[in-house]
């Protein structure tokens, strides 16, 4: 049945793209796109949309997009959403919009992402200005961080009037998108930078460099700087490390070292002066998308790769796209293995993995099998390189300096759900600064609540 | 875009340079670093706050040559410009905090190593301004490595310049010379700041805790953002993982492993040096011959 199937996607093969950096998913064709929108049914209440954290008026881009209309199909998306390129691509769409598609019922649902990231993609390609904006009203607003949650605050409260600032610690805006989301799943000077210049294009200054609560205070830019609100959007950028016998030995890095080594600094390309250093054979610890982004940056820099995971497949926690692509790649899964020493030689490098195998017990609090370690079982695995990707928390750079900021034991800021308020009067926060290390998108839709929160609060 | 305004040569290999950076200068304390970057293809280089002017909105900053970057920065040109320049870093010293009659009532000595020399400079000079004359020793190869003596003479209380060959001052070690002048000549200090190569500190920290003096000492491992993402920093401080660039750069001498700290500095080196040898072949006569690896004494 034709309206069962969705519409292919192209991609690079892949023992072709296992040893380059371009990207994997090549989008559709404009017949291609014509052709899954036909699918779409033009639900009177489309479910997808409930699922979607911006809420994108998804039938009506789609209807667009089956007339051909590519232009003001992107007119409707960016009602919604300042970073459509990024989100098509990253949005982990199972869950989010396609998860409840009433064609996912029988067959497959319509691919709502796939469609995004193609009208964001002709929308650029053919410099369509989509920078619509109401006169300036002189208020001056500060945004902390130039992630998803920073940008998309930003651009809502240009789109206002407001006069905004971005201040933006790493010499380049992004956040994550820059420095953790690798260049073979994200293009940075296509697609990241383009939207960053669309989101200045509304009239929003970047200062980069700037690290709140070193560079500046949160109190000096409201009390001296003349900033009338704040928002915070920095992120959850602290890595964690296990904590077994050898993890500081030469050769162990976290995800974050060695992603932000290749993303940001760029150090596999040619003329660029950071090192990297992927090893021979790598493991890799954890079961995220960022360990999945890790391995698969390891494996392009021409390591054999292990991913070193304490459950099973199933409950894998990275994007299932993912999972298959860096198995379609050739990376290892070492799944019920959990480290329990890193060995190193006589000068101090990696030289191996002792680990312990696992099986699954009762259920936990969160619905997954536990896994408990089968006595006895340790085994070592030979590598010289090990990646530690166990999850990050927020930097505590803010918090820490800024006198009646709130936070929570595992250092969250506090703030609430539907405006971003947090305990300071005039400072709204939201992304992963709030809920810990999440999804772009849900970054996205806290910086928008809290834009039109900040709008109200000026409006007082 | 960080415009240099002025730059000097100090000594063989070793710059100083006055960067306009009006926000880092505004908010910058003895102890602290800010993180250059010289243009977009450049590395992430660390390098210790020197001095600053607050109303000129300028930060001075100090380096050696030892490897490509700050080989490619020493070319740079008064007038030319940093693409980044992020700071200040790290934790300013603890002495900032302290109250200041409790202060003046310790000795303090200083010991600088090399191109250590520069970032004891500022905090010498903030205890000055304090009411407060420290002691400090300075170390270096030769007189002709003799970094800032002009300066550090006008703020310490006493000054003492050892140097390896002994062209000028003691002859030896800064360890040695702080051990002649606690066992021979009686002098007390309550607190010991050590700064240079981490061998150097290492030492220092070793002799100190035979007199139980208690040490700090400045760390310098590889850092990317210096903001407590990377973890590449990390060092053991008495049992515990530190990040050096958010929990220091200053640590409690007694309590630094080393060895570990030592032997993590040299993780990159190898892609350095190869990735250095492709680039000259390629280039001939290229900008980073200038002698790599022999001057690796900052680390
Ligand atoms: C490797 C990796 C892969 C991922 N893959 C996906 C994916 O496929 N799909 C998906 O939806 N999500 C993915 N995520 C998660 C997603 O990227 C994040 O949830 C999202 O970026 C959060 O956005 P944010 O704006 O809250 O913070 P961030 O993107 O972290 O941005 C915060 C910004 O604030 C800056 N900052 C921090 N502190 C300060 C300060 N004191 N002063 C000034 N600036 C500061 C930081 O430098 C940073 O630029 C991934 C994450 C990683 C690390
Ligand atoms: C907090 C801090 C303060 C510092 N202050 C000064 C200073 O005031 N003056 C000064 O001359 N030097 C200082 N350094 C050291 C300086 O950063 C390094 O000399 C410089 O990064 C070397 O770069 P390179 O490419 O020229 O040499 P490379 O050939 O890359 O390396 C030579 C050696 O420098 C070290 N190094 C390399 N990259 C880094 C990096 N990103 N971060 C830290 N160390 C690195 C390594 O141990 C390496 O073995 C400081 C370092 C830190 C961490
Ligand atoms: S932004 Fe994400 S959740 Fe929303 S429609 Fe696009 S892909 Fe779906
Ligand atoms: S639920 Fe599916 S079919 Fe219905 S409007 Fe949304 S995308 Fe189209
Ligand atoms: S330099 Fe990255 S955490 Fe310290």
């Amino acid at each position: 049945m034709e309206t069962k199937k969705r519409v292919p996607v192209k991609e690079q093969a892949p023992e072709i793209r296992r040893s380059n950096f371009d990207e994997v998913c090549l989008g559709y064709s404009e017949s291609e796109a014509v052709a899954e929108a036909e699918r779409c049914l033009h639900c009177k209440k489309p479910l997808c949309v409930t699922q979607c954290p911006v809420s994108i008026n998804i039938p009506e881009f789609i209807e667009h997009v089956k007339n051909r209309e590519f232009e003001e199909a992107a007119r409707v998306i960016a009602k919604s959403s300042s970073l459509p390129a990024v989100c098509g691509r990253v949005c982990p769409q199972e869950s989010q919009c396609e998860e409840l598609c009433v064609l996912g019922k029988k067959g497959d649902a319509v691919a709502i992402g796939k469609l995004e990231r193609f009208v964001a993609d002709w929308s650029r390609e053919n410099n369509i200005d989509l920078s619509q904006t109401l006169p300036k009203n002189g208020r001056k607003v500060a945004v902390i961080g130039a992630g998803p949650s920073g940008l998309s605050c930003a651009g809502d409260l240009a789109k206002l009037g407001y006069d905004v600032t971005i201040f933006e610690a790493l010499h380049k805006a992004g956040g994550v998108l820059v420095y953790g989301i690798p260049e073979f799943r994200l293009p940075k000077d296509k697609v990241v930078q383009h939207e960053v210049d669309n989101v200045k294009a509304l009239g929003v200054k970047i200062e980069t460099n700037v690290i709140i609560g070193r560079t500046v205070t949160l109190e000096e830019l409201m009390h001296q700087e003349g900033f009338e609100a704040v928002f915070i959007g920095s992120g959850a950028g602290l890595p964690m490390f296990m904590n077994i016998p050898g993890e500081n030995s030469n050769g162990v890095f976290s995800a974050n070292e060695f992603l932000t080594r290749n993303n940001l600094m760029k150090a596999f390309k040619e003329g660029y002066d950071t090192p990297i250093r992927a090893g021979k054979k790598v493991a890799v610890v954890g079961g995220g998308n960022v360990a999945m982004d890790a391995a698969r940056t390891a494996l392009r820099l021409g390591a054999e790769v292990h991913i070193v995971y304490r459950r099973s497949q199933a409950e894998l926690p990275a994007r299932a796209e993912e999972v298959h692509h860096a198995i379609e790649e050739g990376i290892i899964f070492d799944l019920l293995c959990n480290p329990v020493e890193i060995l190193a030689d006589e000068k101090g490098w990696v030289k191996g993995i002792k680990c312990i195998r696992m099986e699954l017990g009762e259920p936990d609090a969160s619905g997954r099998r536990r896994p408990v370690e089968i006595p006895g079982s340790e085994f070592v695995i030979d590598v010289d390189t090990v990646i530690m990707s166990l999850g990050t928390s927020p930097n505590p750079l803010i918090s820490s300096t800024t006198p009646g900021l709130e936070s929570n034991k595992k250092g969250c800021l506090i703030a609430a759900e539907e405006t971003g308020r947090t305990s300071l009067d005039g400072v709204f926060a939201g992304g992963d600064a709030v809920t810990g290390a999440a999804t772009v998108i849900l970054a996205m839709g806290a910086g928008k609540k809290a834009a039109r929160a900040i709008d109200e609060y000026l409006k007082k | 875009m960080y415009k240099i305004k002025a730059k000097r040569l100090l000594a063989p290999s070793i710059y100083l340079m006055d960067v306009e950076a009006p926000r880092v200068a505004k908010s910058a304390n003895p102890g602290q670093f800010v993180i250059v970057k010289m243009d977009e293809k450049g590395e992430r280089i660390p390098l210790t706050i020197c001095d600053y002017d607050k109303t000129a909105g300028t930060v001075t900053i100090v380096f050696q040559t030892v490897g490509c970057s700050t080989n490619k920065m020493s070319l740079l040109k008064e007038g030319d410009y940093f693409s980044d320049f992020v700071g200040p870093l790290g934790q300013p010293s603890e002495f900032i905090e302290e109250d200041i009659e409790a202060l003046k009532q310790k000795k303090i000595m200083f010991v600088a190593g090399g191109v250590g020399a520069a970032p004891v400079y500022p905090q010498v000079k903030w205890l000055y301004e304090h009411g407060i004359a420290a002691d400090a020793i300075v170390g270096c190869k030769s007189e002709d490595y003799l970094l800032l003596e002009k300066e550090m003479k006008l703020v310490t209380g006493n000054l003492y310049i050892a140097t390896d060959d002994g062209s000028y001052g003691y002859k030896g070690l800064v360890t040695d010379l702080l051990k002649d002048l606690i066992e021979k000549e009686g002098k007390k200090y309550d607190v010991v700041v050590a700064i240079g190569p981490m061998i150097m500190m290492k030492f220092i920290t070793q002799l100190t805790k035979q007199y139980g003096i208690k040490t700090i000492v400045s760390m310098n491992p590889v850092m990317v953002d210096g903001t407590g993402m990377c973890g590449g920093c990390r060092l053991t401080v008495g049992e515990e993982t530190r990040f050096a660039c958010v929990d220091g750069p200053e640590f409690d001498g007694h309590l630094v492993d080393f060895d570990e700290a030592m032997r993590r500095s040299t993780q990159y080196k190898s892609q350095e040096g190869r990735a250095e040898i492709e680039r000259q072949e390629k280039v001939t006569g290229h900008v980073c011959n200038l002698g790599l690896g022999e001057n690796n004494e900052w680390n």
